[in-house]
Parts: C-alpha cells; structure tokens; sequence
C-alpha cells in the first residue's frame, strides 16, 4: 500500500494543571499508556494562589498523534489549558544543566576555556572536578556536553526543557 | 470533639448521595467501609443490593445508569473489594456509562504501608476511570462526591471512583451542600454555529449520505434521539446504527438499515462505503466499525459530531468536526435547516436508495432454518416476537448470541438495550439486567446469554432470588464458545483450541439450586412454550435453549478487510479470502 509517508515533527507543548498528588501520573501514564512519546518533561508550580503547576512537555510525532496527544490531554479532570507552543507561534525554550568535569592539567584548563565559551559558570570546584552550570536551547546544552566527553566528563543533570511564547500575551 | 454542626464521614457520605439524587447503591461489604454499612443500616433513603461478586455491582450499576440516564452507584471494599471492580470501571469507561464507586482504603496513615487488604486503587483505576479522587480529609468529602458526580454524567459520561480511607470516614466534618460546589469542570456543550451551518450545507448538498450515529446520542438523551429522528426524517437519508446506537433511531423505521459493522447488514456497510457524505453523530470510528483503514468509505466527504474532542480525527480524520451535545447540536442543525429552506438533492437521494435496495434486497440476515434444530437466529426472533409488546429491556454477554441479539431485534426506544460494546465483557449481561429491573421493577428484563458467558457471573442468581428481581435469562447452549469457534474455523483452520468447553451444569437443576426456576427447550417447536412460560413467571428464569453448535454469525467484515468485503455466509467465496496481517497490522 502507497502511504504517504506522514512527517513526524518535534512540538513543545505547555499544561497548566491543578497542583494536587497524581496529576503528573495521569499525565504520564496517558503518554505511556497510549504508545506517545516524550522526549522531555518539566514541571513546577508556578501560581500557588490558584494552586496551578505547569507542565512542559517534548514531543513528537504526526500531526494526527499531536493533535491527539493535546486532545487527550485536555480531556484530564485536573488540566485547565493545553497550548502547542511549537504551532502557535514563536517562542523561547531553556533547559539548564549541571556537569560534572573531572580533570587535571591541560584538560582542565581546556575545560574552563570551553564553558568561558558557552557561558557556563563553575559553581564548584575542587582540585580535580569543576560542577558548570549552563543554560541554553537544548542543541547548546548538547553541544556543550559533546565537548566535554574528552575533558574528562562524568556526570550529567538536566532539567528538561521549559518554554514560553514570546510576545505580551499570558498563556 | 464531637460537635452539633459536624457529622462522621460515613454520615457525610449518605447526605452527600441523597443530595445527589442516589436511590440504589449496588455494593459488597468489607473491613474498610464497615463504618458506611453500619450508617446505611440506620437509614432507609438508600436502598442497597447485595451482588455476590464486585465486578457485578459495577455491571449492575452500569445497567441501573444505561437504563435510566441517571448515574449509578457502588460501594465496595478496600483491597480485593476495589479490585474486583476494575473490569466493570473498564467496561463503564469504553461504554460512556455515568458511575461513581466508591471504595473503601486503609487509614490514611497505613497507606502504602502494604497493609492488610490495601491495594493502590486510584493507581490501578487511573487509565480506566474518568477521573478518581483519594479523600483525606473529612472536610473535603461532601465537595469530592458532588464533584464526582458533576464529572462521571458532564460531557462525555463515564465512571469516577472515590478511595475513601477509613479514619476519614470516621472523622467528624462539616457537610456542603451540592449548590456550594463549583466544579472547574466544564466540557462544551454547545456546538460551533459556524461548523453546523456548514455541515447544514454539506448535507442538503449531498448525492449519497448516510447517517451514521452511535452511543453518544443516547448518552446525550431521549430529547437527542428524538431530535435525530426528526432530523433524519426530515432528510429522508438512511441511518445506520452502532451497537451502542440501538434504539437511538426507532428499529422499524424504513430510513433505518440496521447495524453496521463487522457483523452489520449488508445495506449498511455497502452504504457506508459508497457514500459521498457520511454523518457521525456521537459514534467513534470504532475498528469494529471501520474495518480496514484504507477502505473504509473511501468516497465520502466526512461530518462528526461528538462531545470528545479527543474522539474527532483519532481513527479517522474528519472534513468537517463539531464539538459539543448531540441534542444542542441537532437541535441547531434542524433550526438552520429551517431557517435556509434547505431541500435535499432529491433526484440523487432517490437513485441512492434504489442502490440500498438492492442492497437491502439480498436480504442478508436470512438463515436456514431446521425443523430439528433449535437455531439461534430462530430463537431471537421468537423471543423478539413473543415479547415485543411489552417493550422489553434486553441485556446481552458477549460473543455470537450477543451479534444475533443486535441483528435481529429492533429496538423503537433507546435506553432499552444494553451491551458491552467497547470492552466486550463476557459476564456483563446477567448483572446489568439485575441493574435495570431494579430501577424498573414492573419491566420485563431479558438477558440473553451464551453457556459461557453465563458462566462467569453466574453467582448473581443468588442476588436475583434474594431481592426478588424477575430478570428472564435466555441461554443459547450451544457447547462452544461460540464467537472463538466461528475465528477459529474461519481464521485458524478450524483447529478449535479450548474454546469447547465439554463440561457444562444442568442449567435448569442449576436454577432451581439458586432457587429460581429452569426451563429448557431442545426442539424448534419447544421455543414459544419455554418463552411463554417465562414471561408468565414472576420469578428470576434460566431458559436453556439447546441451539445448532455449528451457527455462524453472518454477514461477517473479516479482519483487516473493508465495508464492501464482507462474508455473507458460509458459502460465499470470499471467505477464502481472509485478511492477513497487513502494514504489519495485528489482527484482532
């Protein structure tokens, strides 16, 4: 059978959801419970007077699936806004990360060089081991632990990515 | 501590049903809702039913919901109690039905503790609820119980359970009453103006449409199913049902063309298939209903109307989606209708339906009857013709008996037919008849059942018999079971791997065991008797009905197939032609 072969797109996707115990559970086990993926999540409360957490997730998949996967969502109880942020216009995404370096020498130096280059900050050091700390899109983020793989890398804690539309208006 | 405004949990509770309009909770005591028990003995507003098994209070409430339009209730235990339950949440949650269970938990301070009979149950229901609630907090109560039930009956139904650990319903709260609960909740109901005028156009434009409507509008109400009918009739197009749609269109209309489907008519399916607008109200593009993908209604132009958004473009992307009430909805599409003075295509309305008629004119229910054979296309019709004017409710299990049930009775009323659709569960029927002749205790309830099926909630006899329920089950025994027979001859080469079960009770001993009364024809010309004869009873019946083990459900859409290839009976062709596994497509 001749299908068109459906494109399968990356979509930043933000859920405001009432903070209450469980609502990360329905929220995951929708995903893994009807085959989605997800590529990255976040989430923070972030209004305590209302008692909203908002939720960040990375996607992908056919338009068919996106629009699903948002369907769904709204469908929970406990979710009160589901915007598509990667359709709805133009928006910034972050993710932070703190790596752990270790390394002596010129290894070391060289390290230091690279985050001086990425924006990074040392936010811990001792004689053998940097923790940096960098902020960026993800491709930076990825980009900088490339590089620090020879230098002497051995541990990796990322947030995830968080996103917000660009412009005036509120979600 | 105790003080004259406050009330115990437990108290809490009941006020908070009765507010809500509760009469019958459908239940099974246990350790963690002894507190609630004991309330309930102290009162008479409530009426409880003992099942002998949770998964039949939810099917029996599932049944009091499907046939009244209200929201069914059940209480059972913590652990092994809430468990149980879980099959009939499921079944509720594909089907739509209104439900609030409410299970009892172990204090709270004993949760997750791996206490005795705890069980994680808003855990394990979470894929399969509508939403559920764990209450710790007395004061909280009354609000989660309005907010349940706002939930399970606003826009599409579906069941919500409520995890009550002990201590909170021993602690003493305050009361809120219903009117003081505002639920953020709020699905759409009303349709996009802009959408209907649109699908008003499409309609009366239309050379080859059908209407293709399922459960929702029968969720959505007796005035919804009116409405469609009016609207229906209005355009003189043909209408097919779903399995869940029985009755929402009267049965004996002749725009009807009855189920579509896998084992729907051949009118419908071929109807369905070269349609040039096709339109959904409250149906879901179920794979029962769709067949293969790529074929179905290749054609059409495509209208849906449901009340989930996440139900439009899910299996089969849609030109034109209206999200909202099939009542609301309608109701608009008719005054706009009116409004623009909209006249179908009726040269073209009137060559389709010599096409249906065609269609129609194969006939393709009929069957070979015996006069040695009781068979069970025969039986239906018997039960169907014999019963008819007193409007019966009729459960079904699930499985062959179950198809010829929806082929061959018409239904003129909804709310009167109750399956398990989505789901398919096999042990369904009994405890949902027990459901509807509770809410309609001068009805005629009918459960007609497989040997199988009956089988696996058998025990709720003894619930019948205890309250007096005069539910009428009809068992087509035909040794098998039945719809695995059928697969395993067409589809695995009729080598029939466990699906005979050798082994069954005397079903009229069985009866009378349980105290009920047992009848049993074995001849075609012993059917009308033993139908007769259990009507005239005023008592729960087993009718056992020895039927033809070698009947096949027909027409029949074989796996991965399309509306236009269907199997019409055993000796058609096309059966040598099953689907294989396509596109890496399992086939289920």
């Amino acid at each position: 059978m001749n299908k068109p072969v459906e494109e399968i797109n990356r979509h930043t996707i933000a859920v405001l959801v009432d903070n209450e115990s469980g609502v990360l559970a329905r929220v995951v086990g929708l995903f893994s419970g009807r085959g989605y993926n997800i590529e990255s999540l976040t989430v923070a409360e972030v209004d305590p007077r209302e008692n909203l957490s908002r939720i960040t997730i990375v996607t992908s998949g056919t338009a068919m699936i996106i629009e699903q996967i948002k369907n769904q969502l709204r469908r929970l109880v406990p979710v009160h806004k589901v915007h598509d942020l990667t359709i709805e216009g133009p928006h910034v995404s972050r993710e932070l990360a703190l790596i752990k370096v270790n390394a002596t020498g010129e290894k070391r130096v060289e390290s230091l060089r690279i985050a001086d280059i990425f924006r990074a900050r040392a936010i811990d050091s001792t004689n053998e081991s940097f923790v940096f700390e960098v902020v960026g899109a993800t491709e930076k983020v990825d980009a900088f632990v490339k590089l620090m793989e020879p230098l002497g890398l051995t541990d990796v804690s990322r947030t995830g990515v968080v996103a917000i539309a660009r412009g005036p208006n509120p979600i | 501590m105790a003080h004259h405004d406050t009330l115990t949990g437990a108290e809490i509770l009941l006020k908070a049903l009765v507010d809500q309009g509760v009469e019958v909770i459908f239940g099974y005591p246990g350790g963690a809702v002894l507190p609630i028990y004991d309330e309930l003995f102290k009162q008479n507003r409530l009426r409880h039913v003992l099942v002998r098994h949770e998964q039949a209070a939810v099917h029996a409430a599932e049944g009091y919901a499907r046939s009244t339009g209200k929201v069914g209730c059940v209480l059972v235990t913590s652990g092994p109690g809430a468990t149980n339950a879980v099959t009939g949440l499921a079944d509720a949650q594909c089907d739509s039905v209104p439900l609030v269970c409410l299970t009892g938990q172990v204090p709270t301070h004993l949760i997750g503790n791996d206490a005795f009979q705890e069980a994680d149950i808003t855990g394990i229901t979470r894929p399969c609820t509508k939403h559920n609630y764990l209450v710790k907090d007395v004061n909280l109560l009354a609000k989660t119980v309005h907010e349940a039930f706002h939930v399970a009956r606003s826009g599409r139904p579906g069941p919500v359970l409520i995890d009550l650990p002990k201590d909170v319903i021993q602690n003493r709260g305050e009361y809120m009453p219903p009117s003081k609960v505002k639920s953020k909740y709020k699905p759409q109901v009303k349709g996009d103006l802009k959408a209907i005028e649109k699908a008003v156009d499409m309609i009366a434009h239309a050379k080859r449409p059908i209407f293709y409507v399922g459960g929702g509008v029968i969720n959505s109400g007796p005035a919804a199913c009116q409405l469609l009918t009016q609207f229906v009739r209005m355009t003189g197009f043909p209408c097919t049902l779903t399995l869940m749609g029985l009755g929402a269109f009267p049965g004996s209309d002749p725009l009807f063309l009855g189920m579509l489907g896998m084992h729907g008519t051949v009118e419908a399916n071929m109807a369905m298939h070269d349609c040039d607008l096709m339109i959904n109200i409250g149906a879901r593009f179920d794979d029962r209903v769709t067949g293969k993908l790529d074929g179905f209604a290749p054609k059409s132009k495509k209208i849906h109307v449901d009340i989930d958004p996440s139900s439009i473009n899910k299996n089969v992307a849609v030109d034109l989606a209206v999200v909202g009430d099939c009542a609301h909805i309608l109701e608009d599409m008719i005054k706009v209708w009116k409004a623009k003075q909209c006249r179908t295509d009726e040269k073209a309305i009137k060559t389709w339906w010599t096409q249906i008629e065609k269609w129609r004119d194969v006939n393709c229910l009929a069957f070979e009857n015996s006069n040695r054979l009781i068979k069970p296309q025969y039986a239906i019709q018997r039960i169907y013709e014999l019963t008819r004017h007193r409007n019966p409710y009729i459960c079904t299990e699930v499985g062959q008996h179950q198809m010829w049930a929806a082929q061959h009775l018409r239904f003129d009323l909804p709310h009167h037919w109750l399956t398990s659709g989505g789901l398919g569960t096999m042990g369904y029927g009994l405890p949902a008849a027990m459901g509807v002749q509770m809410a309609h205790p001068e009805s005629l309830v009918i459960d007609i059942a497989g040997e199988s099926s009956i089988q696996m909630n058998i025990q709720e006899m003894a619930t019948l018999v205890q309250h007096r329920l005069p539910v009428k089950i009809v068992i087509l025994n035909n040794q098998y079971m039945g719809m695995v027979r059928q697969w395993q001859e067409l589809i695995h080469g009729g080598r029939y791997s466990e699906s005979h079960m050798i082994h069954h009770p005397d079903f009229v001993k069985l009866a009378e065991a349980f105290g009920a009364v047992g009848l049993r024809a074995e001849k075609p010309e012993e059917v009308d008797g033993v139908i007769k004869e259990m009507m005239a009873v005023d008592r729960p019946v087993i009718v056992e009905m020895r039927t033809d083990a070698s009947e096949n459900v027909f027409p029949m859409i074989m796996p991965g197939m399309a509306h236009n290839e269907m199997v019409l009976g055993p000796e058609d062709k096309s059966r040598d032609n099953p689907g294989s596994e396509q596109d890496g497509m399992v086939l289920v």
